[in-house]
C-alpha cells in the first residue's frame, strides 16, 4: 500500500491563487467548478425552454423562431438539461463535494484525474456551444438523436451540428469516466475508520450507485456516437438503411435504425436513474435531518437503490414500444418496467414513514424535499401509464410524455438540487442565505412547476404531439388546448423570472449573509463535524475522524442533544472533532 | 478482484470460507478490498467500463451481421494469405493472436519480477512485451493495407455486405488503438522501472496496473478473434 487514507503527503498543496482556485485538485473546489459550469449551461437551456414556450403560446408571432430552429431549441434544451446540467451537477458537483466529506476522506483518491475530469467536462461544454456556430447550426434531431433522420439532409444541423454534438458527448463520457472512477474507488477504498458501507449516508449511496451505473451505461452512448459519426462522414451504413430521399437513392444500404435506438436507450434509461438516484439519496438525508427522526428502513433504502440501479439496465426498450421492434420485447420490457416500481414504491413509503410523527422543521431544504415527494409520486404514476404497451402506444410522442418526464426527471431532481443547495450552502460558504427570499422562491417554483407541467398531461391526452413547431388548424385540437398553452407559458415565464430570487439570494448571501453556524441543522453526518467551516484543504486537520454509528441518530431517547454525530463515541459525551 | 484476507477458522458445515471472506470484506470499514492499491482498484473498475464499450461494439456488429440483406463475406477466404499459390486461411490472424498471447506471458513474468524487485529483468520483460505489442500493431497495419488494396472500404467491398468493412475497420481499429496506447504505457513504466523510480518509492504496483490493462486488451482480442474471424 503506497497510499493510506490518513497520509497528508500525497495531497497537492498549491501556493498561488491560480493553483488553488483554477487548476485546483481539491475536491471541494472542483465540485464548485462543476456546479457553476453546470448551472451556467442550465440557465441557457432554461432560456431555450422559455423561447419554445413563447412559440407554443403565440405561434408564428416571433421572427426569430422558425420551424428549423424550434427543433434545434428542443434538442439543445433536452440534451443540456439531462446531460450537461443534471448529470454534471449531481455527480460532478454534489458527488465531488459530498463523498470525501461524508465518508471521512481527505480528498478523492486521484485528485489529478479528478481535476482533469472537470477540464474535460468544460471542453465538452465548449464543443457543444461551438456547435451553435457551425454552418447549419446545431443538430435539430431531438435529444434522442435518432438516425437516419439526424444525419440526412432536411434535418437542421445534419452535416456539422450532429458531429459537434457527438464529439461533445464523447468528450463528456471521457470526463465522466475520469470522475466516476474516482467516486467509486473513493467510496470503496478510502473511507475513514468505523465507516462501513452500511453506515454511509444515503446521499453517498445514491451517488455511488449512480456513478457505477454511469460507468456501465455511458459506453453504449459512446459507441453509438462513434458509429453515427462514421455514418455521417465515412459513408458507413451502421444505422442507415436504403433510403430514397427527395427522389434520390442515397448511398447507404442495410443499416439498422433500431440498433441505434437500442444503444441510445441502453444508455438513456439508466441515465434517468443516474440523475434520480443521487436525488433519492440526498432527499432521504434532507427528510431525516429536518424531521429529526432516523430514516425509516435505512437498509431497505440502500438495497432499493442497488436494486433499482441493477434493474434499470433491463428496461431500456420501454422507450421503443412504437419503434417497430418485435412485439414480444414489449411484453418483456413492460414487465421489467413495472417490477422497478416495487423498490421505488418502497422508497416512497419509507420517506413518508420517516415523516410520520417526526418533529418536522419546515426549513427551506425540507420544503423542497417534501415538494419532491409530490412531484415524484405524480411522475411515477403517469409512468405507470407509459410503461404499459397498449396504453403507451396512443400516448407516445405526445405532450403526455413531455409532462411525465418533466415531472419525474426534470422537476423532481431540480427540486432536490435546490433543497440540497440551501441545505449545504452554510457549510460550503460559511454564510446563511436569506430565509424570506428562499421561501418565496420555493413557493413560486413548486406551484409554478405544477402550473407548467400538469396541463401538459391534459393536452397530451387530447393528442397534441411533441416537437411540433405549431399546431395549425388541426381539427381534433379543441380551443382549450390553446388556452392551456397560453397558461403554461405564463406560468413558465413567472417560474423563469422567479429563479432570479434564487441567484440573487445565493450571490448576495455570499458576501452579506450572516455567518453560519458550523452545523445549523443539527445534522449527524460527518460533513457537518469538520473543524473549519467551510472545510479547509484536507478536510480534517491532523487526524481523520472515527465513526461509531450510522448517520441517522436523531431524537435518541436519553441523549443529551436531539442528534448524535457519527463521530461521537458510544457512551461518550459530544466529542467535537479535534482540529 | 482480489479477495480480502479470508477468515481463517472455517467451522465444519458452516458458511464456506470464501463466502464469509466476501461478507467480511464488504461489511468492513475503510477498505472493501483489503490492501488493494487504489490504482489497482481503479483499473479494475475502468476495465469493467471498457468491457461495456467493447461489448457494445461486438453486440452491434453481431446484430448487424445477422440482419444485413446481402451475404456476409467469408472471413476464412478474406483473411487468407497465399504462400506459393496455396491459400492458408486465417494464417496472419493466427500469428497475430499468438504474438499477443505471448506478450501476456512476458507481461505476467514482468509483474512477478517487479514484486521481487528485480529492476533489470522487469524492465527487459516489459520492453519485450511492448515489442510484441508493436509487432501486433504492425501486422494489423499490414492486414489493413492488404484489405484496402483488395478494395475493402467502410462503405463497401467486392464480396457482399458493406457492413463487413465498416465493422472490421471500426472494431479492429478501436482495439488497435488500445494496443498502441498500451505499448506507450508499457514503455513509460518500463523506463521508470529502469531508472529505479519504483525502487525508491518501494512500490511496484504500477507494473501490475499496466499488466492488468495489457491482459485485458489481449482478452478482448480473443473475443474479437472468435466473433469476427472464426464465426
Ligand atoms: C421551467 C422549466 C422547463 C420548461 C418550461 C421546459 C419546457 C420544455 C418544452 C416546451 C419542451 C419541448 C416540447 C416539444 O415541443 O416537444 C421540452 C422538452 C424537453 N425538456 Fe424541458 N422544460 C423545462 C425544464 C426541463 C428540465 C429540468 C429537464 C431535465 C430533465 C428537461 C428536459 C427536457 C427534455 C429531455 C426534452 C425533450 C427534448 C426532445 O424532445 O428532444 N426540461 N421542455
Ligand atoms: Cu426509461
Amino acid at each position: 500500500m503506497a497510499t493510506i487514507a490518513d497520509d497528508l503527503r500525497p495531497l497537492h498543496h498549491p501556493k498561488s491563487w491560480v493553483g488553488k482556485y483554477v487548476w485546483s485538485q481539491d475536491h471541494k473546489i472542483i465540485a464548485i467548478q462543476y456546479a457553476v459550469t453546470a448551472i451556467g449551461v442550465g440557465i441557457f437551456a432554461l432560456v431555450l425552454s422559455f423561447i419554445m414556450r413563447l412559440q407554443l403560446a403565440l405561434p408564428g408571432q416571433f421572427q426569430f423562431i422558425q420551424p428549423d430552429n424550434y427543433l434545434q431549441f428542443v434538442t439543445m434544451h433536452g440534451m443540456i438539461m439531462v446531460v450537461y446540467l443534471l448529470t454534471a451537477l449531481l455527480l460532478g458537483g454534489f458527488g465531488n463535494y459530498l463523498i470525501p466529506l461524508m465518508i471521512g476522506a481527505r480528498d478523492m483518491v486521484f485528485p489529478f484525474v479528478n481535476m482533469l475530469s472537470y477540464w474535460f467536462y468544460l471542453l465538452s461544454v465548449i464543443v457543444l456551444f461551438a456547435g451553435l456556430f457551425v454552418p447549419g447550426g446545431p443538430t435539430g434531431g431531438g435529444w434522442t438523436l435518432y438516425p437516419p433522420q439526424t444525419i440526412l439532409e432536411g434535418t437542421p444541423g445534419a452535416s456539422w451540428g450532429i458531429l459537434m454534438m457527438m464529439a461533445s458527448l464523447a468528450i463528456f463520457v471521457v470526463a465522466f469516466t475520469m470522475g466516476g472512477l474516482n467516486y467509486v474507488t473513493t467510496v470503496l477504498q478510502a473511507r475513514t475508520k468505523g465507516m462501513t458501507l452500511m453506515r454511509m449516508p444515503c446521499s453517498v449511496w445514491g451517488i455511488f450507485v449512480a456513478s457505477i451505473m454511469g460507468l456501465l451505461a455511458f459506453p453504449a452512448l459512446f459507441v453509438a456516437a462513434i458509429m453515427t459519426v462514421f455514418d455521417s462522414i465515412a459513408g458507413t451504413s451502421f444505422f442507415v438503411p436504403t433510403i430514397v430521399s427527395m427522389g434520390k437513392t442515397l448511398g447507404h444500404a442495410g443499416g439498422s435504425p433500431i440498433l441505434f435506438q437500442h444503444l441510445f436507450w441502453f444508455f438513456g434509461h439508466p441515465e434517468v436513474y443516474i440523475v434520480a438516484l443521487p436525488a433519492f439519496g440526498i432527499v432521504s438525508d434532507l427528510i431525516s435531518v429536518h424531521a429529526r427522526k432516523n430514516l425509516f428502513g435505512y437498509r431497505m433504502m440502500v438495497w432499493a437503490i442497488i436494486i433499482i440501479g441493477a434493474l434499470s439496465f433491463f428496461v431500456w426498450a420501454h422507450h421503443m414500444y412504437v419503434s417497430g421492434m418485435n412485439p414480444y420485447f414489449g411484453f418483456f420490457f413492460a414487465t421489467s418496467t413495472l417490477i422497478i416500481a416495487i423498490p421505488t414504491a418502497i422508497k416512497v413509503y419509507n420517506w413518508l414513514l420517516t415523516l410520520w410523527r417526526g418533529n418536522i422543521h419546515f426549513h427551506v431544504p425540507m420544503l423542497f424535499a417534501i415538494a419532491f415527494l409530490f412531484t415524484f409520486i405524480h411522475g411515477g404514476l403517469s409512468g405507470l401509464f407509459l410503461g404499459n404497451v397498449s396504453v403507451d402506444v396512443p400516448l407516445s410522442d405526445t405532450f403526455f410524455v413531455i409532462g411525465h418526464f418533466h415531472m419525474v426527471m426534470g422537476v423532481s431532481p431540480v427540486l432536490v438540487i435546490f433543497g440540497a443547495i440551501y441545505h449545504w450552502y452554510p457549510k460550503i460558504t460559511g454564510r446563511m442565505w436569506d430565509e424570506r427570499l428562499a421561501r418565496l422562491h420555493f413557493w413560486i417554483t413548486f406551484i409554478g412547476a405544477y402550473a407548467i407541467f400538469l396541463p401538459m398531461h391534459y393536452i397530451g391526452m387530447l393528442g397534441v404531439p411533441r416537437r411540433y413547431y405549431a399546431l395549425g388548424e388541426t381539427v381534433f385540437i379543441p380551443q382549450s388546448v390553446h388556452y392551456a398553452n397560453m397558461g403554461i407559458t405564463i406560468a413558465a415565464g413567472i417560474v423563469f423570472a422567479a429563479q432570479a430570487l434564487f441567484f440573487y439570494n445565493m450571490i448576495v448571501s455570499l458576501f452579506r449573509g450572516a455567518k453560519a453556524d458550523p452545523n445549523p441543522w443539527g445534522a449527524a453526518s460527518l460533513e457537518w463535524q469538520t473543524a473549519e467551516t467551510p472545510p479547509g484543504h484536507g478536510n480534517w486537520g491532523a487526524t481523520l475522524p472515527t465513526v461509531y454509528r450510522w448517520a441517522y441518530d436523531y431524537s435518541v431517547p436519553g441523549a443529551a442533544r436531539d442528534f448524535i454525530p457519527q463521530n461521537e463515541a458510544p457512551g461518550g459525551t459530544a466529542e467535537p472533532h479535534p482540529s | 478482484m482480489e479477495q480480502g484476507q479470508v477468515a481463517a477458522e472455517a467451522e465444519p458445515g458452516g458458511v464456506p470460507a470464501a463466502l464469509r471472506g466476501f461478507a467480511t470484506d464488504w461489511s468492513a470499514d475503510q477498505e472493501t478490498f483489503r490492501h488493494v492499491h487504489w490504482g489497482k482498484a481503479m483499473i479494475w473498475i475502468f476495465l469493467l467500463s471498457d468491457t461495456f464499450i467493447f461489448s457494445s461494439f461486438l453486440v452491434s456488429y453481431m446484430t448487424m451481421r445477422a440482419s444485413v440483406t446481402q451475404p456476409w463475406p467469408n472471413p476464412s477466404e478474406v483473411f487468407a494469405l497465399s504462400f506459393g499459390g496455396q491459400p492458408i486461411p486465417l494464417i496472419l490472424i493466427a500469428i497475430m493472436t499468438f504474438v499477443l498471447i505471448s506478450s501476456s506471458g512476458t507481461m505476467a513474468m514482468a509483474v512477478n519480477f517487479g514484486y521481487r524487485r528485480n529492476r533489470k529483468v522487469t524492465a527487459g520483460l516489459m520492453l519485450a512485451t511492448a515489442l510484441l505489442g508493436a509487432t501486433f500493431v504492425g501486422m494489423q497495419a499490414f492486414e489493413w493495407s492488404k484489405l484496402i488494396h483488395e478494395g475493402v472500404r467502410p462503405w463497401g467491398n467486392p464480396w457482399g455486405a458493406a457492413q463487413f468493412g465498416a465493422c472490421f475497420f471500426m472494431i479492429t481499429g478501436f482495439h488497435g488503438l488500445h494496443v498502441s496506447g498500451g505499448v506507450i504505457i508499457l514503455l513509460v513504466v518500463a523506463l521508470k522501472v529502469w531508472r529505479g523510480h519504483y525502487e525508491r518509492s518501494g512500490d511496484y504496483s504500477a507494473v501490475e496496473i499496466a499488466g492488468l490493462y495489457w491482459h485485458f486488451v489481449d482478452l478482448v482480442w480473443v473475443f474479437i478473434f472468435a466473433f469476427f474471424y472464426l464465426w
